[in-house]
């Protein structure tokens, strides 16, 4: 009894402040239930949210560009985007598109920036067909002046600087890197080459271009880099430092292997052809002239774009800005406003279907309303194929309604209705198919309302319509929002039976998400309209969530 | 159905029941008329017989024979049936003279007023008639296209509809050809094995973590509770059009596409929310003090777990785990992504045979498919009731 005048902190049994060993134990408490559900959060954030973060991340990212064709895009940052861009440009364009070719890569970015002007993937395919030959001509005339100039160990030597010299491991990584890029893997280990200090400074174009074959003969082919000949594309980098002024200057004075080649074949340089390069694309394909192919290249070259959600809200970058598609090229906006339209309606439906049907369920006694509950329950638990397939049975032309009607004579067996692969088969469908997910909330909503009240209020002088309308209805609204919520949810993202009994005019944005991924393979498409169709699921789960709560859904 | 009357029974007059009866049978007669040639023959006659008819049962025979008076309408209506349309008639013919017979005694002697109160208007009567007819019109649509796919798997022909041998009912026009088609054919048997080998690992998997986390959930204190029941119960809500597509891309990049653990781990994912669902809802009812108890008996935690809260709970986890297993049973569009034609699963074989239209053994899956969902449904109906018995004798 003393203890009631003691002023200090409540202490507990252990002799530690009350406070502090009670919120120990409210630590403890929160920890065991975090480690209980932690397997299974790490389970779903990997398994289901990583993917779906993939999905937005695929939405945005366009590395592709910068990837393939990475000193095409640094060069092209400064072009003005008037007439064609300079030679620079093309010159680089060559090398990045010789080292695509060869890794069979540039038609993958073809068939990419075909997403956004058509023509583009040919004009890659053609041009990447041709680097071989366009090298080739600068080869062999090389060759003529020097045979040497052929072999791969005379190459091996004057590019590595021979024994002992001083390497340039940047350049080396660089184009291990621009590899790695292009290939979306990462290569390790030694190639047995490093290209040479020096003879990088005298012959930039030329070392690079070589030492981007040794790292693909390494890593791609898998041969080894001394025993090979060098590509083509080599050839003309070559002719290209040799034909600076300072490189003649530079070799005067250079003493590594191939030095006395090298000023030889210098000295004829005048009598090679010259390297055009725009002229020998251009030749190959005369689309590199086109304005509006390098203004796609140019505004599809950053790592991250918005050009795919564009795309899904049918806009396009132009080189005035963000605009809308023509009128024919629209179709995404109506392939929303029909989703939107349709699901709605498949929503109303199950609304009139349900209510009556949770209203008789909830009025029945226990009994009959369990056996009521089974027909109910029943589709809901048969498989959504087997449900499906029913429809088709039921609604195609040759099918068991137009079989009745034609049997009752309400319909001419020459004019049988219509009833599938448009838009009343899928609504008709998915009404069938989502009706059990509108009743059963509804139901359980209404299986609250006392029937009294509907007595009372007509004993108080309300007729039938305004007992029902001003005292039963109000309190079955949360049934209805429920219902409604979760089967809009449902509807909008539907995919299977839109794609069987929807034909052409009764499909989804969904069907149009799985073409893309699967038949077109424009992912990036694909996961921005997937991204926007999750948003919007998402503010109708988050008012689920508000208006219900997610711990209220309940399954049969 | 009920063993009292609200209202007491009166014998309506003639000049009521008549023109109902009439125009009862004047519906039907529309319909019989207009497959026969005329509708309005079909009217004139169907309501002028059914008058005859009710003032014959009403009045000459009367209350006192009504069971005599019943069997012989229902025998007029079979004879006439199969003078009209041979087999199917006959069997129609029973149904509508087994129903009119009713409905002549059920209208003539006010017998629809019994289950009302007293005080209804007939307007009010009438609207609570027309309301049950549209409700039952509402369960027909419920029921009917899985009611019509059974018969239709009995078929002898290729077709998707009902062939005039079956609506004769000739033997010749049943068969079980598309059931040995199933069995016999190695594509739909490889299929069957996918799906069975698939959906159980998916569900071990999703009941596994599942029942753990629906227990750390319903513990009093969890931090972030809401937030992380959003996370678990998204599988459910994101359209699975996005989750398989976000599952190709990752699932490619990480080499689990097209494997058969990738398309596990995916049902395991989708099976996940209704395990939580479950569960959580059994636990809500759970009694906490029966843990304490048996911690205060020297019980260890593990011990508790499995020989006190497991057995209560078994019955949301099995449900759950029913769940889970319908779900990856039925899961069509994830394993069309995440999968190859070595997962080809059931549905897969379903959905393809569908779009490209090939044979009706489609129906006979499907009409085993009902049969398991019925099974399903019954052991679901049977966990529920256990687990509220369960609940009910636990104390608090």
């Amino acid at each position: 009894m003393s203890d009631t005048t003691h002023t200090g902190p409540v202490l507990a049994a252990d002799g530690t402040p009350l406070k502090r060993s009670l919120r120990r134990a409210l630590r403890a408490q929160k920890l065991r239930a975090l480690a209980l559900i932690a397997p299974l959060l790490i389970f779903v954030l990997l398994t289901f949210i990583a993917p779906i973060a993939d999905m937005l991340f695929r939405s945005v990212e366009n590395q592709i560009v910068g990837r393939t064709l990475p000193m095409t895009v640094e060069e092209l940052r400064d072009w003005d985007g008037e007439g064609t861009p300079a030679d620079s440009v093309y010159r680089a364009l060559y090398f990045d598109l010789f080292l695509a070719a060869e890794g069979k890569e540039h038609t993958k970015l073809g068939s990419r920036l075909n997403y956004e002007e058509s023509g583009i993937s040919s004009m890659f395919r053609t041009t990447g067909r041709d680097v071989d030959n366009i090298g080739k001509v600068y080869q062999k005339a090389i060759e003529k002046v020097n045979p040497a100039f052929g072999e791969g160990a005379f190459w091996y030597d004057m590019m590595s600087g021979g024994q002992g010299a001083e390497g340039n491991e940047t350049l080396l990584s660089n184009q291990i890197g621009r590899l790695e890029g292009l290939e979306s893997k990462t290569f390790k280990g030694d190639i047995g080459f490093v290209p040479g200090a020096e003879i990088y400074k005298i012959l930039p174009n030329a070392t690079r271009a070589y030492t981007a074959f040794a790292a693909f003969t390494v890593f791609m082919d898998e041969d080894v880099v001394a025993e090979e000949d060098p590509w083509e594309a080599v050839y003309p980098a070559l002719l290209l430092d040799l034909r600076e002024p300072a490189t003649m200057a530079a070799l005067a004075g250079y003493q590594g292997p191939g030095a006395q080649e090298l000023r030889d074949l210098a000295a004829q340089a005048d009598t090679l052809p010259p390297v055009d390069l725009k002229a020998a694309l251009v030749e190959s394909n005369e689309d590199w002239l086109r304005t509006e192919y390098w203004e796609v290249i140019k505004t599809y070259s950053p790592p991250y774009t918005t050009g795919y959600f564009l795309n899904a809200i049918d806009m396009e970058k132009t080189t005035d800005g963000i605009a809308l598609r023509a009128d024919d090229e629209r179709i995404y906006g109506i392939l929303f406003k029909r989703t939107m339209f349709m699901s709605m309606v498949i929503t109303f439906s199950c609304i009139a279907l349900g209510y009556p049907v949770a209203w008789i369920m909830s009025n029945l006694p226990a009994r009959s309303a369990n056996l009521l509950m089974i027909l109910v329950l029943l589709p809901f638990w048969t498989s959504l194929l087997v449900r499906t397939s029913a429809w088709k049975i039921m609604l195609q032309q040759q099918g068991v309604i137009n079989d009745v009607l034609v049997w009752l004579g309400l319909v001419a067996d020459e004019s049988r209705l219509v009833m599938i692969n448009n838009q009343f088969g899928t609504i008709v469908a998915m009404t069938h198919i989502l009706l059990p997910f509108m009743i059963l909330p509804m139901y359980s909503v209404m299986q609250t309302i006392p029937q009294t009240y509907l007595r009372a209020a007509k004993s108080l002088g309300a007729n039938n319509w305004t007992a029902f309308w001003r005292v039963y209805f109000p309190q079955s609204v949360p049934g209805i929002g429920a219902g409604s919520i979760l089967v809009f949810i449902l509807a909008i993202g539907y995919y299977i039976t839109p794609e069987i009994v929807g034909g052409t005019t009764g499909t989804f944005i969904s069907n149009r998400i799985a073409y893309h991924i699967s038949t077109s393979l424009n992912w990036g498409l694909g996961a921005a309209l997937g991204s926007i169709l999750l948003a919007v699921v998402m503010v109708l789960y988050y008012a689920y969530d508000k208006i219900v709560g997610i711990d209220n859904v309940k399954l049969g | 159905m009920s063993g009292f009357t609200l209202t007491p029974v009166e014998t309506k007059p003639l000049s009521f029941a008549l023109p109902v009866i009439g125009a009862a049978g004047a519906f039907v007669g529309l319909f019989v008329g207009t497959a026969h040639g005329s509708g309005l023959m079909g009217v004139v006659i169907g309501a002028i017989a059914l008058m005859a008819l009710g003032f014959v049962a009403l009045k000459v025979f009367g209350l006192g024979m009504e069971k005599t008076t019943r069997k012989a309408m229902i025998a007029l209506f079979v004879v006439i049936g199969w003078l009209v349309a041979g087999l199917p008639g006959l069997v129609l013919g029973g149904l509508f003279g087994w129903f009119f017979s009713w409905f002549i005694f059920w209208i003539g002697e006010g017998r629809y007023r019994a289950n009302l109160a007293p005080y209804l208007t007939s307007g009010q009567v009438l609207w609570h008639y027309t309301f049950r007819v549209i409700c039952g019109a509402i369960f027909i649509f419920l029921i009917t296209p899985i009611l019509v796919v059974i018969p239709l798997s009995f078929n002898a022909q290729n077709f998707f509809t009902f062939t005039p041998e079956m609506l004769r009912f000739d033997p010749a026009g049943y068969s079980l050809k598309h059931y040995q088609d199933f069995f016999t054919s190695s594509g739909w048997q490889q299929a069957l094995r996918n799906s069975l080998s698939i959906a159980p690992m998916a569900t071990i998997l999703s009941v596994g973590f599942g029942t753990l986390a629906a227990i750390g959930l319903s513990q009093p204190h969890v931090p972030f509770r809401r937030a992380i029941m959003a996370i678990l119960i998204s599988p459910m809500i994101v359209p699975l059009i996005i989750s398989a597509a976000g599952m190709y891309f990752f699932y490619s990049r990480v080499g689990l596409q097209g494997t058969y653990m990738g398309v596990v781990l995916a049902h395991a994912a989708l099976g996940i929310p209704f395990v939580i669902i479950t569960v959580t809802a059994t636990l809500v009812g759970f009694d906490r003090s029966l843990t304490r108890a048996a911690a205060n008996m020297g019980a260890d935690p593990l011990t508790t777990f499995f020989r006190v809260q497991m057995p209560l709970i078994l019955p949301g986890v099995i449900s759950g785990g029913l769940f889970a297993f319908i779900t990856s049973f039925d899961e069509v569009v994830v394993v069309l992504f995440v999968g190859s034609a070595n997962q080809q699963t059931l549905p897969w074989r379903m959905f393809t045979g569908l779009r490209e239209q090939i044979s009706p053994t489609i129906l006979a899956v499907a009409t085993i498919l009902v049969v398991i969902s019925i099974c399903l449904l019954t052991t679901l109906e049977y966990l529920r009731r256990r687990s509220e018995r369960l609940r009910g004798l636990s104390p608090g």
